[in-house]
């Protein structure tokens, strides 16, 4: 399912977010939506996922505008793993992954042995079956994740968002998260802090500065030493990666380049500052 | 491995249909026999037995031991025309209001909400102590349990009107405010209450504390009614109930409307507590109690704890009844008493076992 994004313009509390932005994610490609903090990503996808209404503008899923269409279809359309779940009153695992079947059913009844079946084998996919009859609140913060991403995928969306999922994640499960996303083949929206992980794992990449989103395409043409510069006013090189060749970005933390013996137009305690 | 075999043992104890359908059958067998205990307890001298056979005796047609001399009319009325009544209404009060704590907590997301966080009481009790008072004249001449009605609902609309800003109800907003006005109901209460002639007085504690005193059959229509009509939807919408657990932005990322079925829930939830205080005073503890207890027993999850909460409500109220009306006799006690002195101390116990961690009390 194609998400468009037309000229969208988000405010928050009488203050504008987002300020016109517009990009498309294609069926089953994994888009990477990087920017500073205070950019607009997570309010981007919050309209998407009919949390913040758009002011004007539309945001479409298969074509069709999500703020038209009920909340429980849309819900089927579009699976979210969120960043924070509150959790005064506590449930199990397995009651939080079930959560996810929510939009397929209406009224009374229990689990189907169906719902029951997608729950355990999506937890059994995020590697969290050992879970199920924990209660929630007393897990790790990755293995929160886990579960939301478990529920996210019972969900049965042919869209998934995910909002910044690698915080608190080692790095182990960063990578094994992502490439659990790229085996999924749905449509993803992923708000990212690590340039590294957008640049090896999306096949698009939209960068968004304050509100809008300043260009996408495929990262080795979108994320270029400049353009870092330019939105995130640090120092990045390219490099590749030694196995797959895709770009790998370092980053220098002076603001210029450190000269091996030190030129005198430029004093050391300039550096010291 | 000794963790995922550990995982699915508990899983199979928590989900069992069988245990859960055990814990029902024990609760409505608790509710009967308490039903037989207080038509056998009480001044009129009734046996256990002939307390079934009456009870039974108005039930079922044609009973042979109801004309044959067996049972006096005195029996007979002590049980069908007073206790009966008020031990049924005392089930309907404690099973609407620990429902409606239930649905409170989740409307707002609070382990300390209960049913009257949103005023009810205190609006329930400017009404009844108003009539109490002043006179049912004062009132528009409106019956004590119309004006605490009326009383209740006036609060709970103020609230929900006060709370609402550009359409949407936020929790804690709608949590002061009840606190907010009930402190200001409370104030014109306690006037009444200390201007009023010291006859007056009396009545006033009682229903302000809760009672089922003088509780007829044609009583227990309205909570009936609202009892049946709310648990339906409540049970009709236990799964979004439970996504409202784990917050607002995660409940409409699972296609909950969050605002609407906010705005439903606490008037469900205050319709079916102003019922019940209308007729039965304000008795606490129970909307706090019952739903937590329910937790602790069979999880957070709704469809599994908001049957134990219902059934557990009514038994509780309909015992705290009996002993109300028993422990210093002849004299009677409010309920109200009864649930704090002896639920708080049963509540304190449970909460400190270890399954309560379970029910989110590990925080």
């Amino acid at each position: 399912m194609r998400v468009d994004f037309s000229d969208v313009v988000v405010a928050l509390g009488g203050t504008r977010v987002v300020h016109g932005a517009t990009f498309g994610v294609e069926p089953g490609q994994v888009a990477g939506l990087v920017g500073p903090n205070g950019s607009g990503k997570s309010t981007l996808l919050r309209s998407l996922y009919r949390v913040t209404r758009p002011a004007s503008g539309t945001v479409g899923v298969g074509g069709q505008d999500v703020w038209e269409l009920p909340p429980r279809t849309v819900a089927r359309q579009v699976a979210v793993m969120t960043q924070e779940t509150t959790a005064d009153f506590d449930l199990d695992v397995l009651d939080v992954v079930l959560l996810g079947r929510l939009p397929h059913h209406r009224g009374f009844g229990g689990d189907s042995p169906h719902d029951l079946a997608l729950a355990d084998r999506a937890l059994a996919r995020v590697g969290a079956a050992a879970l199920a009859g924990r209660p929630f609140a007393g897990l790790s913060g990755g293995e929160k994740q886990r579960v939301l991403l478990a529920r996210a995928l019972v969900q049965e969306s042919q869209v998934l968002v995910l909002d910044e999922p690698t915080n608190h994640l080692d790095i182990s499960f960063q990578l094994e998260l992502m490439r659990i996303i790229g085996e999924l083949g749905l449509t993803t929206l992923a708000a990212l802090h690590d340039l590294n992980l957008a640049a090896a794992h999306c096949d698009v990449v939209a960068v968004m500065k304050e509100g809008r989103v300043i260009t996408h395409g495929p990262p080795d043409e979108v994320l270029t030493p400049e353009l870092i510069g330019d939105v995130f006013g640090v120092r990045a090189h390219r490099l590749s990666h030694p196995e797959t060749g895709r770009p790998l970005i370092a980053f220098s933390s002076f603001p210029s380049p450190p000269s091996p013996d030190p030129a005198p137009e430029r004093p050391a305690k300039e550096h010291a500052r | 491995m000794s963790a995922m075999r550990e995982a699915a043992r508990q899983r199979v104890r928590r989900r069992s249909a069988g245990a859960l359908i055990g814990a029902h059958l024990a609760l409505v067998f608790a509710i009967l026999t308490v039903l037989v205990v207080s038509g056998a307890t009480g001044p009129a001298d009734v046996g256990t037995v002939d307390a079934v056979r009456i009870i039974v005796g108005h039930l079922v047609p044609d009973a042979p031991w109801m004309s044959d001399g067996s049972i006096t009319r005195l029996q007979d009325q002590a049980v069908w025309q007073f206790r009966l009544p008020r031990t049924l209404l005392a089930g309907l009060a404690g099973a609407g209001l620990a429902l409606a704590g239930a649905l409170m907590q989740a409307a707002v997301r609070n382990p300390l909400a209960e049913p009257y966080v949103l005023g009810v009481s205190a609006g329930a009790g400017v009404g009844a102590v108003a009539v109490i008072t002043l006179g049912s004249a004062a009132v528009g001449g409106l019956p004590l349990s119309g004006a605490a009605f009326l009383g209740a609902l006036g609060a709970t609309a103020a609230v929900y009107l006060l709370a609402r800003q550009h359409g949407v109800l936020a929790p804690t907003r709608m949590i002061l405010a009840g606190v907010a006005l009930g402190s200001l109901l409370s104030a014109v209460t306690s006037y009444l209450t200390l201007t009023t002639e010291a006859q007056n007085v009396f009545s006033v504690l009682f229903f302000l504390l809760g009672s089922v005193p003088a509780a007829t059959m044609d009583q227990l229509a309205v909570p009936a009614a609202a009892l049946a009509a709310v648990t339906l939807y409540a049970l009709a919408n236990a799964r979004a109930l439970n996504a409202l657990l784990v917050g607002d932005e995660n409940a409409t990322a699972l296609g909950v409307n969050v605002n609407r079925m906010r705005g439903q829930l606490v008037i469900a939830a205050s319709l079916l507590t102003g019922a019940v205080v209308a007729v039965s005073g304000g008795i606490g503890f129970v909307g706090l109690v019952v739903p937590h207890a329910a937790r602790i027993f069979v999880g957070a999850d709704h469809r599994r704890m908001l049957p134990v909460t219902i059934l557990g409500g009514a038994l509780f109220l309909m015992a705290a009844d009996v002993l109300a009306r028993t422990v210093a006799e002849p004299t009677e006690i409010p309920i109200g008493i009864v649930t704090a002195v002896v639920g708080a101390p049963c509540f304190l116990w449970l909460i400190r076992q270890g399954r309560a961690a379970r029910a989110g009390m590990l925080r």
